[in-house]
């Protein structure tokens, strides 16, 4: 069970490896690439946001993150909402893999905020997983206070920052 | 309640270096460091004796930047050249200590300088001038022409020692984060400069995030988090090659915050895994890993006492995030902050009495030290968002980071002294954080 486990994530991380850049994050941009780096993939449909099946669909119209309150890691009714659209754009686009990032806003020390993001990434990943995701689709990763999307000192700010993203990408584990 | 218990704090401190005798009138020279608020020391620092032809600028130079050393301190206050009376004889001639006695210089800083091909040598003495006497032997130091700040630096920690009876921190260097670009796009790189912000070097380039690197006991390598792998781990940076490899760790998706331990040989660092935060140890050369913490709360921000045998970090497990204590090995930790807010990045001191820490109370942040059983807290800075101290090698200095607000907030380095006296920018090129204090070099 174990050496499965760790077997299936080695093979997660291979076939992530080509289509993630270090440092990617998830500004609203981030599937156009105009937030500097590489494209996310190549594979990816180029049918652009009407497409259901394409990336922008599902970061425009299912929504790809969710938003916390103060020092939580708790699903809103709203995430909920949001986390019953990703699980079943991911249920029929069953190729796609994610990777859940967690983010902080700029209220914590910088390691205190690295283990916040953590919490935040892996409560849309058992969510994700509790409505019938594999858990070798997902992958949890945090940026503490390094990424945010907004940039005023207060709460109109803060409140889009701290947020957990799911960036999908093609994958080969089917 | 907060600001009725900072009052309180201060008053205490004040009503100390009040009563507090700092400096024996009559006797021979002694600074005694206290934590309360001091006159600083007069001293002079007349222009060093170039021996060699062309050495007179070097000579010039070291003399400035022993002066500015000492004068950084806030302990001591030179005294302008242009009330000197009467110049420095050679170097060793008698000093005619009326002159210096009448313009008030109790501290008088001889040197002199020679250089021959790109060989530097720097001799030093220092004059008690209310006592007329030498106050120790006179001292040499050799060096190249381009290492002639550590020449001054090595001057002036010799002249700090003898008079407070205290280490130096001036021959030091410190490794942090060079940060460039706004806050939604900011690039973090790793640079290592000299304590005053003088001969700043890149260790890493700007291609991924780094964070929070930690010095190596004796300063030779250093430690970091780093998103190269497109997730956190822990990389081993050695200063001298600059050449990096990724640390061994306990398998997680994430692994952050390391820390050397005392012998250099281990690393103690958070690893998070499924959204839960605990602390483990790893050998840096075999890898060999030992979980020291197993509670669904965070634990993280890990650092050892200076005697190897506890480990001081943070953890949320009561609710807000508070500092606790914990043997080396592990096992049942005991909760040491109890103040108003959330306490983080416990730090403990190089002399082992003090912890420094970030404290975050009505979205304001602090930085402050408390004894090792929680006790006497003194909160020493407020801003908008202060964090992550680190030690002067003496244990009498912080340097911490300091990020101003809003869309075009940039973060810089501060030091204060433990008494709360001195506070001051370190003066760096570009933006800068996370920075780590190194030991004084050899």
């Amino acid at each position: 069970m174990k050496m499965t486990t760790k077997a299936m994530l080695v093979l997660l991380a291979m076939s992530t490896a080509a289509c993630t850049r270090p440092d990617r994050f998830g500004g609203a941009d981030d599937m156009n690439a105009s937030a500097g780096g590489a494209p996310l993939g190549n594979t990816m449909p180029q049918g652009g946001a009407s497409d259901p099946r394409s990336a922008e669909y599902f970061q425009q119209t299912v929504g790809d993150r969710v938003l916390f309150v103060v020092d939580s890691s708790s699903l809103t009714p709203q995430g909920h909402a949001t986390l019953d659209g990703q699980a079943n754009w991911l249920t029929t686009n069953s190729d796609y893999l994610a990777i859940i990032e967690g983010h902080a806003d700029e209220q914590g020390t910088r390691e205190y905020n690295l283990a916040l993001g953590a919490r935040r990434a892996n409560a849309v990943r058992e969510y994700l997983i509790s409505r019938g995701i594999p858990s070798a689709r997902l992958r949890t990763i945090s940026y503490g206070k390094e990424r945010p999307i907004e940039v005023c000192s207060n709460e109109a700010c803060y409140s889009k920052n701290r947020r957990a993203v799911t960036v999908i990408s093609v994958g080969s584990l089917s | 309640m907060k600001n009725q218990f900072m009052i309180a704090v201060l008053a205490a401190v004040l009503a100390l270096g009040a009563t507090a005798p700092v400096l024996a009138q009559g006797g021979p020279l002694r600074l005694t460091i206290t934590d309360g608020v001091i006159e600083p020391l007069p001293f002079a620092v007349p222009l060093f004796q170039a021996e060699t032809a062309g050495a007179e600028q070097v000579a010039s130079d070291i003399s400035r930047l022993v002066a500015q050393d000492l004068n950084g301190t806030g302990l001591f206050r030179e005294i302008p050249q242009t009330a000197y009376i009467s110049q420095m004889g050679a170097f060793g001639a008698p000093v005619a200590y009326p002159d210096w006695r009448a313009i008030n210089a109790q501290a008088l800083v001889g040197g002199a300088v020679s250089v021959n091909g790109d060989q530097l040598v720097v001799k030093f003495r220092l004059y008690d001038v209310f006592t007329g006497a030498e106050l120790g032997e006179g001292l040499q130091f050799a060096g190249t022409v381009g290492g002639w700040r550590r020449m001054a630096h090595k001057v002036a920690d010799a002249a700090y020692s003898r008079i407070t009876g205290e280490g130096g921190y001036f021959d030091s260097r410190v490794v942090y984060v060079a940060e460039q670009g706004p806050k939604d796009n900011r690039q973090k790189r790793l640079a290592i400069m000299d304590f005053d912000g003088a001969n700043t070097q890149f260790l890493t380039d700007s291609s991924t995030i780094v964070l929070a690197p930690r010095f190596s006991p004796s300063g030779d390598r250093v430690l970091y988090t780093s998103y190269e792998s497109g997730f956190p781990r822990i990389n081993l940076l050695d200063v001298g090659s600059v050449s990096k490899r990724q640390v061994q760790t306990a398998e997680g998706e994430m692994a952050f915050s390391p820390r050397f331990s005392k012998d250099g040989s281990r690393v103690v660092y958070s690893i998070a895994n499924g959204g839960n935060t605990d602390l483990y140890i790893s050998d840096l050369n075999s890898g060999a890993s030992t979980r020291l913490t197993s509670a669904p709360s965070i634990e993280t921000a890990p650092s050892f006492s200076p005697d190897g045998s506890r480990i001081v970090f943070e953890s949320d497990r009561s609710g807000g995030s508070q500092i606790y204590i914990m043997s080396a090995g592990g096992g049942e930790p005991q909760r040491v902050s109890f103040g108003a807010g959330r306490y983080g990045t416990p730090v403990w001191s190089p002399r082992g009495d003090l912890i420094a820490f970030t404290n975050q109370e009505s979205g304001q942040f602090h930085i402050g030290v408390m004894r090792t059983d929680g006790s006497e807290e003194r909160i020493l800075t407020t801003s908008f968002l202060d964090e992550g101290p680190t030690w002067s090698p003496n244990g009498r200095v912080l340097m911490f980071s300091r990020e101003t607000q809003g869309a075009g907030g940039t973060s810089a380095l501060y030091s204060v002294d433990i008494s709360g006296r001195n506070l001051k920018p370190v003066p760096v090129q570009g933006g800068a954080s996370d920075a780590a204090w190194g030991p004084l070099q050899p």
